[in-house]
Protein backbone atom coordinates (compact mmCIF):
# COMPACT_ATOMS: atom_id res chain seq x y z
CA UNK A 1 0.00 0.00 0.00
CA UNK A 2 1.38 3.38 -0.84
CA UNK A 3 0.28 6.05 -2.60
CA UNK A 4 1.93 5.82 -5.91
CA UNK A 5 -0.76 6.32 -8.86
CA UNK A 6 -1.73 9.34 -7.86
CA UNK A 7 -0.11 12.96 -7.87
CA UNK A 8 1.61 14.23 -11.32
CA UNK A 9 5.19 13.29 -10.89
CA UNK A 10 6.65 12.49 -13.91
CA UNK A 11 7.53 9.08 -13.09
CA UNK A 12 10.12 7.92 -15.10
CA UNK A 13 12.07 10.77 -14.61
CA UNK A 14 11.25 10.27 -10.55
CA UNK A 15 12.87 6.59 -10.98
CA UNK A 16 15.71 8.32 -13.01
CA UNK A 17 16.33 10.25 -10.13
CA UNK A 18 16.04 7.68 -7.26
CA UNK A 19 18.14 5.16 -9.43
CA UNK A 20 21.01 7.94 -9.50
CA UNK A 21 20.93 8.22 -5.72
CA UNK A 22 20.61 4.60 -5.06
CA UNK A 23 24.43 5.15 -4.88
CA UNK A 24 26.94 6.41 -2.65
CA UNK A 25 29.43 8.01 -4.56
CA UNK A 26 26.48 9.83 -6.91
CA UNK A 27 25.34 11.46 -3.42
CA UNK A 28 28.85 12.14 -2.14
CA UNK A 29 29.28 13.65 -5.92
CA UNK A 30 26.07 15.51 -5.55
CA UNK A 31 27.17 16.68 -1.97
CA UNK A 32 29.93 17.91 -3.38
CA UNK A 33 28.06 19.70 -5.73
CA UNK A 34 26.10 20.94 -3.62
CA UNK A 35 28.62 23.58 -2.04
CA UNK A 36 28.93 24.64 -5.46
CA UNK A 37 30.20 23.46 -9.39
CA UNK A 38 33.25 21.47 -9.71
CA UNK A 39 34.93 20.15 -12.95
CA UNK A 40 35.44 16.59 -13.21
CA UNK A 41 38.98 16.35 -11.80
CA UNK A 42 38.25 18.00 -8.71
CA UNK A 43 34.94 15.77 -8.21
CA UNK A 44 37.60 12.62 -8.97
CA UNK A 45 40.24 13.53 -5.78
CA UNK A 46 38.09 12.47 -2.94
CA UNK A 47 37.50 9.10 -4.35
CA UNK A 48 39.52 5.89 -4.71
CA UNK A 49 38.36 5.69 -8.02
CA UNK A 50 39.60 6.57 -11.82
CA UNK A 51 38.13 9.89 -13.19
CA UNK A 52 36.67 7.22 -15.78
CA UNK A 53 34.62 5.78 -13.34
CA UNK A 54 33.65 9.05 -11.71
CA UNK A 55 32.40 10.23 -15.45
CA UNK A 56 30.60 7.59 -15.44
CA UNK A 57 28.15 8.26 -12.61
CA UNK A 58 28.62 11.89 -14.04
CA UNK A 59 27.07 10.63 -16.49
CA UNK A 60 23.82 8.76 -14.57
CA UNK A 61 23.43 12.20 -12.69
CA UNK A 62 23.32 13.86 -15.87
CA UNK A 63 20.81 11.91 -17.56
CA UNK A 64 18.82 11.49 -14.47
CA UNK A 65 18.75 16.08 -14.78
CA UNK A 66 20.55 15.94 -11.56
CA UNK A 67 23.11 18.02 -12.38
CA UNK A 68 24.19 19.75 -15.46
CA UNK A 69 27.25 21.45 -17.48
CA UNK A 70 28.05 25.21 -16.82
CA UNK A 71 29.19 27.12 -19.82
CA UNK A 72 32.71 27.29 -19.35
CA UNK A 73 34.21 25.08 -22.04
CA UNK A 74 37.65 24.52 -20.67
CA UNK A 75 36.75 23.55 -17.27
CA UNK A 76 33.35 21.40 -18.04
CA UNK A 77 32.27 22.20 -14.28
CA UNK A 78 29.09 20.13 -13.51
CA UNK A 79 26.63 21.39 -11.18
CA UNK A 80 23.65 20.63 -8.89
CA UNK A 81 20.07 21.06 -10.58
CA UNK A 82 17.73 21.36 -7.63
CA UNK A 83 14.36 20.27 -9.44
CA UNK A 84 14.72 16.83 -9.94
CA UNK A 85 15.49 16.94 -6.49
CA UNK A 86 12.51 18.75 -5.17
CA UNK A 87 10.14 15.91 -6.66
CA UNK A 88 12.37 13.07 -5.49
CA UNK A 89 11.67 14.90 -2.22
CA UNK A 90 8.08 16.00 -2.65
CA UNK A 91 7.35 11.99 -3.40
CA UNK A 92 9.08 10.48 -0.43
CA UNK A 93 7.11 12.95 1.79
CA UNK A 94 3.82 11.50 0.01
CA UNK A 95 4.87 8.53 0.77
CA UNK A 96 5.62 9.15 4.60
CA UNK A 97 2.12 11.87 4.51
CA UNK A 98 0.31 8.65 3.01
CA UNK A 99 0.73 6.64 6.13
CA UNK A 100 0.77 9.11 8.71
CA UNK A 101 -2.54 10.60 7.63
CA UNK A 102 -3.79 7.10 7.52
CA UNK A 103 -2.23 5.61 11.02
CA UNK A 104 -3.19 9.03 12.46
CA UNK A 105 -7.09 8.18 11.85
CA UNK A 106 -6.56 4.36 12.65
CA UNK A 107 -5.72 6.56 16.32
CA UNK A 108 -9.01 7.73 16.19
CA UNK A 109 -11.39 4.98 15.20
CA UNK A 110 -9.46 2.65 18.05
CA UNK A 111 -9.96 5.31 20.54
CA UNK A 112 -13.56 4.92 19.74
CA UNK A 113 -13.65 1.21 19.58
CA UNK A 114 -12.23 1.01 23.27
CA UNK A 115 -14.54 3.54 23.84
CA UNK A 116 -17.30 1.31 22.81
CA UNK A 117 -16.24 -1.81 24.56
CA UNK A 118 -16.03 0.38 27.66
CA UNK A 119 -19.26 1.70 27.78
CA UNK A 120 -20.28 -1.93 26.98
CA UNK A 121 -18.42 -3.38 29.98
CA UNK A 122 -17.35 -0.92 32.38
CA UNK A 123 -13.95 -2.14 34.01
CA UNK A 124 -12.77 -2.01 30.54
CA UNK A 125 -11.36 -5.23 30.18
CA UNK A 126 -8.23 -4.78 27.31
CA UNK A 127 -9.26 -8.67 26.14
CA UNK A 128 -12.93 -6.92 24.62
CA UNK A 129 -12.02 -5.82 21.36
CA UNK A 130 -14.28 -8.17 19.41
CA UNK A 131 -17.38 -5.64 19.17
CA UNK A 132 -19.25 -6.88 16.36
CA UNK A 133 -20.90 -3.88 15.02
CA UNK A 134 -22.02 -3.87 11.59
CA UNK A 135 -21.93 -0.56 9.91
CA UNK B 1 -0.34 7.97 27.96
CA UNK B 2 1.45 5.37 30.26
CA UNK B 3 3.39 3.99 27.94
CA UNK B 4 6.73 5.63 25.92
CA UNK B 5 6.73 3.42 23.24
CA UNK B 6 7.54 6.05 20.09
CA UNK B 7 4.37 6.67 18.48
CA UNK B 8 6.39 7.81 15.06
CA UNK B 9 6.19 6.21 12.07
CA UNK B 10 9.82 4.76 11.07
CA UNK B 11 10.36 3.87 7.77
CA UNK B 12 13.11 1.60 7.28
CA UNK B 13 14.79 -0.84 4.89
CA UNK B 14 15.82 -3.92 6.69
CA UNK B 15 17.36 -6.06 3.20
CA UNK B 16 17.77 -4.95 0.00
CA UNK B 17 14.51 -5.85 -1.13
CA UNK B 18 12.26 -4.74 1.90
CA UNK B 19 10.70 -1.86 3.41
CA UNK B 20 9.64 -1.24 6.79
CA UNK B 21 7.28 0.43 8.07
CA UNK B 22 6.80 0.74 12.02
CA UNK B 23 3.99 2.64 14.55
CA UNK B 24 2.85 1.63 17.62
CA UNK B 25 -1.35 2.66 18.59
CA UNK B 26 -2.88 3.03 22.09
CA UNK B 27 -5.25 -0.30 22.20
CA UNK B 28 -4.75 -3.84 22.42
CA UNK B 29 -3.64 -5.99 19.34
CA UNK B 30 -7.33 -7.63 18.95
CA UNK B 31 -8.62 -4.27 18.47
CA UNK B 32 -6.23 -3.18 15.80
CA UNK B 33 -6.53 -6.65 14.13
CA UNK B 34 -10.41 -5.85 13.73
CA UNK B 35 -9.48 -2.38 12.17
CA UNK B 36 -6.93 -3.88 9.86
CA UNK B 37 -9.09 -6.57 8.75
CA UNK B 38 -12.35 -5.70 8.79
CA UNK B 39 -13.90 -3.65 5.51
CA UNK B 40 -16.02 -1.40 7.39
CA UNK B 41 -13.42 -0.06 9.65
CA UNK B 42 -10.70 -0.32 7.20
CA UNK B 43 -12.47 2.46 5.00
CA UNK B 44 -12.20 4.40 7.59
CA UNK B 45 -8.74 5.07 8.05
CA UNK B 46 -6.94 3.57 5.10
CA UNK B 47 -5.72 6.04 2.33
CA UNK B 48 -8.47 8.70 2.36
CA UNK B 49 -6.19 10.91 0.53
CA UNK B 50 -7.31 14.84 -0.16
CA UNK B 51 -9.68 14.69 -2.83
CA UNK B 52 -9.86 10.98 -3.35
CA UNK B 53 -12.94 8.51 -2.49
CA UNK B 54 -13.35 4.68 -1.63
CA UNK B 55 -14.70 3.33 -4.66
CA UNK B 56 -14.18 -0.45 -3.59
CA UNK B 57 -12.84 -1.82 -0.26
CA UNK B 58 -13.64 -6.19 -0.07
CA UNK B 59 -11.66 -7.66 2.38
CA UNK B 60 -11.81 -11.77 2.18
CA UNK B 61 -9.47 -12.38 5.28
CA UNK B 62 -8.43 -15.87 5.30
CA UNK B 63 -6.02 -18.02 3.91
CA UNK B 64 -6.53 -18.19 -0.01
CA UNK B 65 -9.05 -15.56 0.41
CA UNK B 66 -8.66 -12.31 -2.06
CA UNK B 67 -9.02 -8.76 -1.69
CA UNK B 68 -9.68 -5.51 -3.35
CA UNK B 69 -9.07 -1.79 -2.56
CA UNK B 70 -9.90 1.25 -4.98
CA UNK B 71 -10.00 4.99 -4.65
CA UNK B 72 -11.38 7.79 -7.01
CA UNK B 73 -9.86 10.51 -7.22
CA UNK B 74 -9.98 13.78 -9.36
CA UNK B 75 -10.56 14.20 -12.78
CA UNK B 76 -11.96 11.12 -12.63
CA UNK B 77 -8.26 9.70 -11.58
CA UNK B 78 -8.35 5.99 -9.95
CA UNK B 79 -5.89 4.09 -7.69
CA UNK B 80 -6.31 0.28 -7.25
CA UNK B 81 -4.46 -2.23 -5.78
CA UNK B 82 -5.76 -5.62 -4.35
CA UNK B 83 -4.31 -9.48 -3.71
CA UNK B 84 -4.96 -12.93 -2.09
CA UNK B 85 -3.91 -13.42 1.43
CA UNK B 86 -1.61 -15.76 2.57
CA UNK B 87 -1.46 -16.28 6.05
CA UNK B 88 -4.11 -15.33 8.74
CA UNK B 89 -3.42 -15.31 12.53
CA UNK B 90 -6.01 -13.11 14.16
CA UNK B 91 -4.21 -10.58 15.93
CA UNK B 92 -0.77 -11.35 15.22
CA UNK B 93 -0.04 -11.40 11.75
CA UNK B 94 -1.28 -11.08 8.24
CA UNK B 95 0.54 -12.10 5.30
CA UNK B 96 -0.78 -10.86 1.73
CA UNK B 97 0.34 -10.40 -1.84
CA UNK B 98 -0.10 -7.10 -3.22
CA UNK B 99 -0.61 -5.63 -6.71
CA UNK B 100 -1.25 -2.32 -7.99
CA UNK B 101 -3.79 -2.08 -11.01
CA UNK B 102 -1.11 -0.12 -12.93
CA UNK B 103 2.07 -1.70 -11.62
CA UNK B 104 5.03 -0.59 -12.62
CA UNK B 105 7.51 -3.62 -11.49
CA UNK B 106 7.44 -6.93 -12.01
CA UNK B 107 5.52 -9.26 -10.19
CA UNK B 108 3.76 -9.37 -6.90
CA UNK B 109 5.05 -7.20 -3.69
CA UNK B 110 4.31 -9.72 -0.54
CA UNK B 111 3.17 -7.52 2.65
CA UNK B 112 3.88 -9.06 6.27
CA UNK B 113 2.02 -7.39 8.90
CA UNK B 114 2.98 -8.57 12.77
CA UNK B 115 0.78 -7.03 15.87
CA UNK B 116 2.59 -7.57 18.91
CA UNK B 117 1.31 -5.92 21.98
CA UNK B 118 2.85 -4.56 25.39
CA UNK B 119 1.40 -2.77 27.99
CA UNK B 120 -1.95 -2.44 26.29
CA UNK B 121 -0.26 -1.22 23.52
CA UNK B 122 -0.02 -2.32 19.98
CA UNK B 123 3.12 -1.86 17.56
CA UNK B 124 2.24 -2.95 13.95
CA UNK B 125 5.27 -3.68 12.00
CA UNK B 126 4.39 -3.77 8.01
CA UNK B 127 7.43 -5.03 5.95
CA UNK B 128 6.83 -4.72 2.18
CA UNK B 129 8.76 -7.55 0.02
CA UNK B 130 9.57 -6.84 -3.64
CA UNK B 131 11.04 -9.10 -6.04
CA UNK B 132 14.37 -7.48 -6.39
CA UNK B 133 16.19 -4.51 -5.09
CA UNK B 134 15.71 -2.35 -8.23
CA UNK B 135 11.96 -2.89 -7.70
CA UNK B 136 12.00 -2.39 -3.79
CA UNK B 137 14.63 1.17 -4.67
CA UNK B 138 12.15 1.92 -7.53
CA UNK B 139 9.04 2.12 -5.47
CA UNK B 140 11.09 3.29 -2.01
CA UNK B 141 13.54 5.07 -3.64
CA UNK B 142 15.56 5.86 -0.96
CA UNK B 143 19.25 5.78 -0.95
CA UNK B 144 19.99 1.56 -0.32
CA UNK B 145 21.76 1.48 2.76
CA UNK B 146 21.41 4.49 4.78
CA UNK B 147 17.63 4.16 4.89
CA UNK B 148 14.83 6.60 4.83
CA UNK B 149 15.66 9.02 7.24
CA UNK B 150 19.12 9.49 5.91
CA UNK B 151 17.99 9.75 2.27
CA UNK B 152 15.28 12.74 3.95
CA UNK B 153 18.66 14.26 5.52
CA UNK B 154 20.76 14.36 2.61
CA UNK B 155 17.50 15.84 0.22
CA UNK B 156 17.21 18.29 2.84
CA UNK B 157 20.76 19.44 2.81
CA UNK B 158 21.00 19.09 -1.18
CA UNK B 159 17.74 21.36 -0.76
CA UNK B 160 18.93 23.74 1.65
CA UNK B 161 22.33 24.40 0.01
CA UNK B 162 20.64 24.76 -3.66
CA UNK B 163 18.19 27.29 -2.67
CA UNK B 164 20.78 28.99 -0.59
CA UNK B 165 23.39 28.88 -3.37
Amino acid sequence: MQPSGYGNLSDGRLDATFAALADPTRRAILARLASGEASVRELTEPFAMSQAAVSKHLKVLERAGLISRAQDAQRRPRRLEAEPLAEANEWLERYRQFWEDSYGRLDVLLAEMKQATTTKRPRGGSRATTKRKGR
Amino acid sequence: MSSTTKKSLEITTPSDEEIRITRSFDAPRMMVWDAYTRPELVKRWLGQMPGWSWAECEMDVRVGGKYRWAWRGPEGAELGLGGVYREVVPGERLVSTERYDQSWYEGDAVGTVVFTEAQGRTTLVTTLRYGSKQIRDSVLQSPATSGMESGYALLDELLASTTAA
